[in-house]
């Protein structure tokens, strides 16, 4: 996936000459995770260059950039880092469009891989997503496919608002898929159906789609039930009719994020589905999620959702 | 560090080398600075007789306001403004009507009325980014509109201006590092006037001073009597010059004084004592420049009741006008907020809508059916 993301990096910069890549690293490094190598050789330091080790001014300078015709891709290295930025990305770059009746707007995206699975630790893991979902006038974006992260980071630079482009760094290196060379975008409110079936549905993204589609393989095989998996890819705008009409045409639904539960983007999905579909409910909505912990380093595995958890609550729902 | 420049003293006379500055613009100065004591006034009355929430008093500041305004190519430069800096704004001939329309929120006010008072934003006659209430954030901002004129290779400088309270902020730190390392086209302006909210610069910084703190960055630092307007124009045209010669960033201390409260809801009386009003008084921008000019043969008694007469009529007539007009639509509540509205957003808008057309709460005072 990583690699994805580079080539959709490079393809919208050839593209388009305001996009500009900037961040802690980035530069002739290519970043820790290598998502921006190569992009300084190809198109200078005036158009991918390292920063100051400065979230808040990451962010702040691009909120400057993009007000004044540039389009930044500004990088936080680790989602975990970004708190310093969070004025800037929730008083500023959010609400700019409004408070200037749309005088000034920022079309930005913040790239920033976030998720455990690399055995970082309470700083290299978080899962900050609902933080900026919560937020009026973000977008957030999680790819979990190589073809969707470029798709979906080309529609995002491309898109007139501020976008939080959320990279699960657990799959950056795991899979492989051909994707395609040169432009093609994904669009920012559609689902993607991963499995199909009928018997239950299951609502994820980023790190857990393939977690989830696991999990429902292994149903099928124990129990020849067929679960639908759904890849939510853009948790705002959320595509709110096909998570109600996969609910109301399965009845049985499970949410999962490793995120922490408790006001976790999973209540918002379980508040949706009560309000207006709980008449084809067969079964109370699970949840399965990080806990409502900071997040451990030793113990990682069994702070993140597996398979087992997920087969778990599919069976829940089933039995209910 | 230099010491700190002034060109007319608090007599107003000349102990400096004026800047060479047409007569017509120096009037255009001063007229600003006494249009800004006609908003304050105006605003001040409309605040106690409840008709607008909220203002930010100007009086002592002014001239670090016009001096920095009249060092700028409007039709070029970008400002992110702080929210102490009306002068500014009728330098640049910001229109005093939209001025009202953001004091009242208004349906014409180009925030729509989503936010307080004094937070005002213009793309015309100038780039006025967005006033933001938590401070420092347009500092860094500065910064990415100054690199993206020098990415394109344009002569544009930003200007960002901000209070002595501010340069404690994060936003501070990062613009001037920032700046600094990319060697960008910003003129950074710290108005010091002295007191953030009750807070005095002792608790704010154990500097010697503010423009010091440039030297930490690899930027040059510059203090000016920022009640001294000619010497507010020099320092920042200077400023302005280098920025646009490629020459990289300056932190401009003004040394000012706020005369009033913080805002219209301080009560400055409890923290700052009567004998340093006092002293300021002595100092106050306006009596300078108007002595000076005086001495210069470019105002008279006359002229300078002709003037007060016509900039209080102007606020006048302006503030009847933005009261006169009608709220912002219900639905602007939910427009603005992205691009294109999300469909969840058009339902709750919808919703929002007929729930007050139902129970007949839609109209607003004025009689306006406000959907």
């Amino acid at each position: 996936m990583v690699q994805a993301v580079n080539d959709g990096l490079r393809t919208i910069m050839k593209e388009d000459e305001s996009v500009l890549v900037m961040g802690e690293d980035v530069g002739p490094k290519g970043g820790v995770f290598l998502a921006t190598e190569n992009l300084t050789k190809e198109f200078g330091k005036e158009r991918c260059f390292d920063t100051p080790l400065s979230e808040d001014g990451i962010i702040g300078v691009g909120v400057g950039l993009a007000m004044n015709g540039m389009k930044p891709v500004c990088e936080i290295q680790f989602q975990d880092f970004i708190y310093p930025a969070f004025d800037q990305i929730v008083s500023e770059a959010a609400k700019m469009r409004y408070r200037s009746g749309g005088q000034y707007t920022v079309p930005m995206t913040i790239r920033t891989p976030y998720g455990g699975g690399i055995r970082g630790g309470l700083y290299h893991s978080q899962s900050g997503e609902a933080y900026f979902a919560h937020t009026a006038g973000l977008k957030v974006v999680i790819p979990s496919t190589p073809y969707d992260a470029k798709g979906l980071l080309i529609s995002s630079i491309m898109d007139p608002d501020p976008v939080m482009f959320f990279e699960p760094k657990a799959l950056y290196r795991a899979g492989r898929e051909e994707v395609p060379e040169g432009m093609y975008t994904v669009d920012l409110s559609k689902v993607r159906e991963v499995t199909q079936g009928g018997d239950a549905v299951v609502f994820c993204y980023g790190a857990m789609v393939p977690v989830c589609t696991e999990a429902a393989r292994r149903i099928k095989e124990s129990r020849n039930k067929d679960i639908r998996v759904i890849d939510l890819r853009t948790l705002m705008p959320l595509d709110e009719e096909a998570v109600l009409q996969a609910a109301r045409d399965c009845g049985r639904v499970v949410m999962v994020h490793e995120a922490p539960r408790f006001c976790g983007y999973g209540s918002e999905i379980s508040a949706l589905i009560a309000e207006n579909a709980i008449e084809y409910m067969e079964a109370p909505i699970k949840r399965v999620t990080g806990f409502d912990t900071p997040f451990p380093n030793t113990l990682e595995n069994y702070y993140l959702p597996d398979a087992r958890r997920v087969f778990d609550a599919i069976e829940e729902v089933l039995d209910f | 560090m230099s010491d700190t420049l002034q060109i007319i003293d608090e007599s107003g006379k000349k102990v400096g080398k004026a800047p060479r500055l047409k007569r017509e613009t120096l009037l255009r100065m001063y007229r600003a600075i006494v249009s800004t004591r006609s908003f304050d006034d105006r605003c001040m009355k409309l605040q106690r007789t409840g008709r607008i929430g909220f203002s930010i008093p100007n009086k002592g500041v002014e001239a670090t306001s016009v001096g920095a305004a009249a060092a700028l190519d409007a039709a070029q430069d970008w400002i992110a403004p702080h929210y102490r800096d009306f002068a500014m704004m009728f330098y640049l001939g910001i229109d005093v009507n939209g001025m009202f329309d953001n004091m009242f929120g208004n349906a014409d006010d180009n925030a729509v009325g989503r936010q307080m008072p004094v937070h005002f934003s213009f793309r015309d006659p100038v780039n006025w980014l967005s006033i933001s209430s938590p401070l420092g954030t347009q500092i860094p901002q500065a910064v990415g509109v100054a690199m993206a004129m020098k990415q394109r290779g344009e002569k544009g400088i930003a200007l960002t201006t901000f209070g002595d309270g501010s340069t404690s902020t994060l936003g501070f730190h990062s613009g001037l590092n920032f700046a600094g390392v990319f060697g960008s086209p910003v003129v950074f302006l710290c108005q010091n006037n002295q007191w953030a909210i009750s807070c005095p610069s002792e608790e704010q910084t154990a500097s010697e001073s503010y423009a010091i703190k440039g030297e930490a960055y690899g930027i040059p630092g510059i203090k000016v009597d920022g009640n001294d307007v000619l010497a507010v124009y020099r320092v920042v045209s200077e400023a302005v010059k280098r920025a646009r010669a490629g020459e990289g960033p300056t932190l401009i201390e003004a040394v000012t004084f706020r005369m009033g409260g913080h805002s219209t809801s301080d009560d400055p009386s409890r923290y700052v004592e009567q004998s340093e009003f006092d002293a300021w008084e002595k100092r106050d921008p306006l009596f300078r420049f108007e002595t000076w000019l005086k001495s210069e043969g470019h105002l008279d008694d006359e002229k300078i009741a002709a003037i007060r007469a016509e900039t209080d009529a102007e606020m006048m007539a302006a503030a009847k006008a933005a009261e006169a007009k009608p709220r912002p639509k219900l639905g602007t509540i939910f427009s603005d907020v992205w691009e294109q509205m999300p469909p969840h957003l058009d339902a709750q808008m919808n919703a929002c809508i007929s729930h007050f057309a139902e129970r007949d709460e839609a109209v607003d005072e004025k009689g306006e059916f406000p959907l």
